[in-house]
């Protein structure tokens, strides 16, 4: 019948428009990235896991072999009950620091902010080598461990604390920011004192940003490399092991099976907090009026005092390392002097090194930046979905569960091995860079993907009914509109890029050596004024590039929105 | 034989004005979830026609099918006689205006409304020109230079309706295009967006769940339910002669009550009520049926008393609604509504006079 009214048409061919090609080619190459990146590196170190050296499969004898070694089991215990003491530690002081910021009246809040953000900037040897001047055998302030050694467990967990501090600072301090003033009100109405408001309302409020703190806590310190390489003395931690037995025995077999187990609690902190965060959705309905504090003596003087001895303590070991830097011969000539700064007398590379770091973090935040954004933007708006989507969507999140250590391993591992035709790539700037790219992944896609989200939906969907390509507006509405987010996420990466020592520490050659590692070799050396001079150089950049974002984002708001003034 | 038939009459009217779009036996299926079923409708060129019904209907799944922003999985939708089912968004002709407007922030108004307007067939001068002409033709000349967020609703509004016609297309989507804005905005507007339909003859395809909004700027009305298309008609079809107990119910307001078809023919008995009803003449006795009332049909006091049927009613309470005055009605275990003129409404508890006029009871059998 239709056909009677209709004119009749042989059906098109199904034509895929070259656009749609093209967006999915982009999705292809974030794919190729990823999986030349972590999924082939992961997948050799687990193959590794179950071969003897010469290549031949084992099956569980290494696995077997390690859990018969006492000190290796040593070594997992002693990252155990460090980590958890850490998360002790930190979680109840950085609630205390987030409450302070969020739900008292203090001044100084901006301050506050910025200085809890300092260790994030510093790669973590340097509280561990401010902690040495301050209690190591020439310690000043030795006799205040009462013949304790700092080397080992106590200089651990003193250092993991404050290199830990802001992480979970920050994660509380978004948890009690997202607060109901409605529900405050109805429970004092209800005539709720205040401890029991704090029971039955922000702590209920803020329970799965303390999972998601102490999770990321507990993870951070098992998987960290830097501290209990300087300050762990004669006391194994499974990161150490990882080293000793990959560079110190060039056992690549035990180092992998030590990769693995190291692996294990990451992957189980990785899913508690995706659990978290699931439970965490749906807390607030859009209706909530954000709480503003009004002051109160009895709650706001404590947090201030607790406010201000973070600070001091925060500022205060930075500013140790930088003096340590800075003097002649600690602690008997303590003359201040650049000497120490005087790089290539301590050290092969010297200022190469630096030099060295920057490019890496430099190439990574702009290759990894334009990667990740645009990969987030084909995943939510570009290209249809699909099982490829769905492939680079998970692989994304995967990197947050890998260890530095553990992705380092990993890429020797598969970039060493001699059938790689990637194998060109070993001992390049280029692997280092697209280490730090993949190391840093999953942060960055989430901070992408969350601006992307917050587009009207339809933008895409009104450029293909008005003719325009997608990647046309892309580029005029997507990126001015998300230009903070891009910022944020490239800063992010230069810091973290410039600051870890943990996936590098396997991977540098000669003429690549980064700045980080270059703090550890010097503090092997026992050049430890060196050492920390170089740390305080990398904190010193870190914390330009971050001032220099904050100098721009007015530049670049007016420059990029305009259009958010009403 | 009644195929041949149908073709017939059917080509008859396509000889007479051949539909813009036609959308034929058009389904939907998110995985197992089907959100449209066998859809068919044709549009006629220069037509103003509205989707109605409640969230979840499937009208707004149909709209994006029509733009090929979530394509069909079966069926065929032809645009001026040219298949467009698997094209791309981008290869069709039609303008959209999104429930959201999807202005895009960071540009000006007049960017916004160029936005389309590139390549060859637009040079600076042409584009500049269109633009002012399109501003000018919504009102918002004196706002080319500012940003969405320093519009009010309505004004965004009109420039997403701007953009939307900015490159002439053949065929304007509309997405609830109304639902973000205030009651009077809203009112204002729609008959703004009438006007300028009915001036630029663009053929018009509008998605709605507010029953007054349809009712007051379509051509006709396509009312829809669970993936379903329930009936197509002008708006007075639809309001006065429902095709099924959902139209009835969702259209405008009625009263419904469960009753039986009695014995003699054209009566139902409800609630031991017999009731003269011209619905119920063909239907057989015993059938179980659901009927529906519109408040101003409810005859009340001496009307009542002329027509066959009259029963005593208790007024069980009352809403001033302005023009009319809604009394709730109980008989029995009957509950009616029905519209008084507010000077001589009738007081909490009085019993009075009340009759269903036959013609006006609308009656579907009920499955049960």
């Amino acid at each position: 019948m239709s056909d009677a009214v209709l004119p009749a048409r042989a059906p098109s061919p199904v034509v895929v428009p070259l656009e749609a090609r093209l967006l999915r080619f982009g999705l292809l190459l974030a794919l190729a990235v990823l999986v030349a990146g972590l999924v082939l590196p992961l997948g050799t170190l687990l193959l590794r896991a179950f071969q003897d050296p010469e290549g031949s499969f084992v099956g569980l004898r290494n696995f077997a072999e390690y859990a018969t070694t006492p000190s290796l089991r040593l070594a997992a215990w002693n990252s155990l009950w460090t980590a958890a003491l850490t998360t002790l530690l930190v979680v109840p002081l950085a609630f205390g620091f987030a409450y302070a910021l969020t739900r008292a009246c203090i001044p100084a809040k901006g301050f506050f902010r910025a200085v809890m953000l300092l260790p994030v900037l510093a790669p973590s040897l340097l509280p561990a080598l401010a902690l040495i001047y301050l209690f190591g055998n020439q310690g000043m302030l030795r006799e205040l461990l009462f013949g304790n050694s700092i080397y080992g467990p106590i200089g651990i967990i003193v250092a993991q604390v404050f290199y830990c501090f802001p992480h979970a600072a920050l994660i509380l301090v978004v948890a009690l920011s997202t607060s109901d003033a409605r529900l405050y009100e109805a429970a004092t109405v209800l005539r709720a004192g205040h401890l029991r408001i704090f029971g039955t309302v922000t702590l209920p409020m803020a329970r799965y940003g303390l999972v998601s703190a102490s999770v990321v806590v507990f993870t951070l310190v098992v998987t960290d490399f830097g501290i209990p390489k300087v300050i762990g003395g004669q006391f194994p931690v499974l990161a150490t092991d990882v080293y000793k037995q990959v560079v110190g025995l060039q056992n690549f077999n035990m180092g992998a099976v030590v990769g693995l187990v190291l692996l294990l609690p990451a992957l189980l902190a990785f899913a508690a907090d995706r659990w978290a965060n699931r439970q965490r959705s749906g807390l607030l309905s859009g209706r909530a009026v954000p709480y503003v504090p009004r002051p109160r003596r009895a709650r706001d003087l404590p947090l201030l005092a607790l406010c201000l001895l973070v600070a001091v303590a925060l500022v205060g070991l930075v500013a140790v390392a930088v003096w340590g830097s800075l003097v002649t011969f600690w602690p008997y000539n303590l003359n201040l002097t650049l000497q120490n700064y005087d790089f290539d007398r301590f050290d092969t590379s010297g200022w190469a090194a630096l030099w060295n770091s920057v490019r890496i973090a430099a190439t990574a935040a702009i290759v990894g930046t334009a990667l990740i954004f645009g990969t987030a933007w084909l995943l939510e708006r570009g290209a249809p979905g699909g099982a490829l989507a769905s492939a680079v969507r998970f692989i994304a999140g995967v990197p947050l569960a890998v260890p530095g250590l553990v992705l380092g391993l990993a890429f020797i591992l598969f970039f060493n091995h001699p059938a790689n035709p990637l194998g060109f790539l070993y001992g390049t700037l280029a692997i280092l860079v697209l280490n730090g790219v993949v190391h840093f992944y999953t942060v960055m896609h989430l901070t992408a993907v969350t601006a992307i989200r917050q587009l009207d939906p339809e933008f895409e969907s009104v450029g293909a009914s008005l003719k325009v390509p997608a990647v046309v507006t892309f580029g005029r509405v997507t990126v001015p509109i998300c230009l903070p987010a891009i910022l944020d996420i490239a800063v992010y990466a230069f810091v973290n890029v410039m600051t870890t020592v943990s996936a590098v520490i396997f991977l540098y050659g000669p003429d690549t050596k980064p700045a980080s590692v270059a703090v550890v070799h010097m503090d092997e050396a026992g050049q430890s004024s060196a050492a920390a001079a170089m740390a305080v150089t990398i904190l010193a950049i870190t914390a330009s590039v971050k001032l220099a974002q904050i100098a721009t984002t007015g530049a670049v708001n007016r420059l990029t929105q305009g259009w958010r003034a009403r | 034989m009644s195929a041949e038939l149908a073709v017939a009459s059917a080509a008859a009217a396509a000889v007479a004005a051949p539909p813009y779009l036609v959308v034929e036996q058009v389904s939907k299926h998110f995985g197992t979830t089907i959100a449209l079923e066998r859809a068919s409708l044709t549009v006629a060129a220069g037509e103003f026609v509205c989707f109605l019904g409640p969230s979840g209907c499937g009208k707004t799944t149909l709209l994006r099918a029509i733009a090929g922003l979530d394509p069909a999985t079966s069926g065929r939708i032809l645009q001026d006689g040219r298949d467009i089912t698997f094209l791309p968004p981008a290869a069709r002709d039609f303008g959209i205006v999104f429930q959201s407007y999807a202005l895009f922030p960071n540009l000006s108004v007049n960017e916004n409304v160029g936005y389309g307007l590139r390549g060859r067939a637009w040079p600076t001068a042409r584009r500049t020109h269109r633009v002012a002409e399109l501003l000018s033709l919504v009102g918002l000349s004196e706002h080319a230079k500012k940003y969405p967020a320093q519009l009010s609703g309505g004004q965004q509004q009109r420039v997403a309706l701007a953009r939307a016609l900015a490159a002439e297309p053949g065929l304007l989507l509309l997405d609830e295009p109304l639902s973000a804005l205030d009651a009077q905005v809203r009112l204002h507007l729609r008959q703004e967006l009438r006007a300028l339909q009915r001036r630029l003859g663009v053929t018009t395809v509008m998605v709605t769940h507010d029953q007054e909004e349809a009712m007051g700027v379509s051509d006709r009305i396509v009312v829809m339910s669970r993936g379903h298309i329930e009936q197509i008609g002008t708006p007075e079809t639809i309001y006065r002669h429902p095709a099924s107990a959902f139209v009835a119910g969702f259209v405008g307001h009625a009263s419904h009550f469960d009753a039986v078809v009695d014995a003699s023919p054209g009566t139902l008995l409800a609630d031991g009520i017999t009731l003269p009803c011209l619905g119920a003449r063909k239907m057989l006795y015993g059938t179980p049926v659901q009927a529906f009332i519109r408040p101003e049909d409810v005859a009340l006091g001496p009307s009542a008393t002329a027509l066959e049927g009259h029963f005593a009613a208790r007024v069980m309470h009352q809403e001033f609604l302005g023009p009319v005055c809604r009394v709730t009605l109980q008989v029995g275990r009957l509950q009616l509504e029905a519209d008084v003129n507010p000077s001589v409404a009738p007081a909490i508890g009085e019993v009075l006079l009340a009759a269903l006029p036959a013609e006006r009871l609308m009656v579907f059998p009920r499955h049960v």
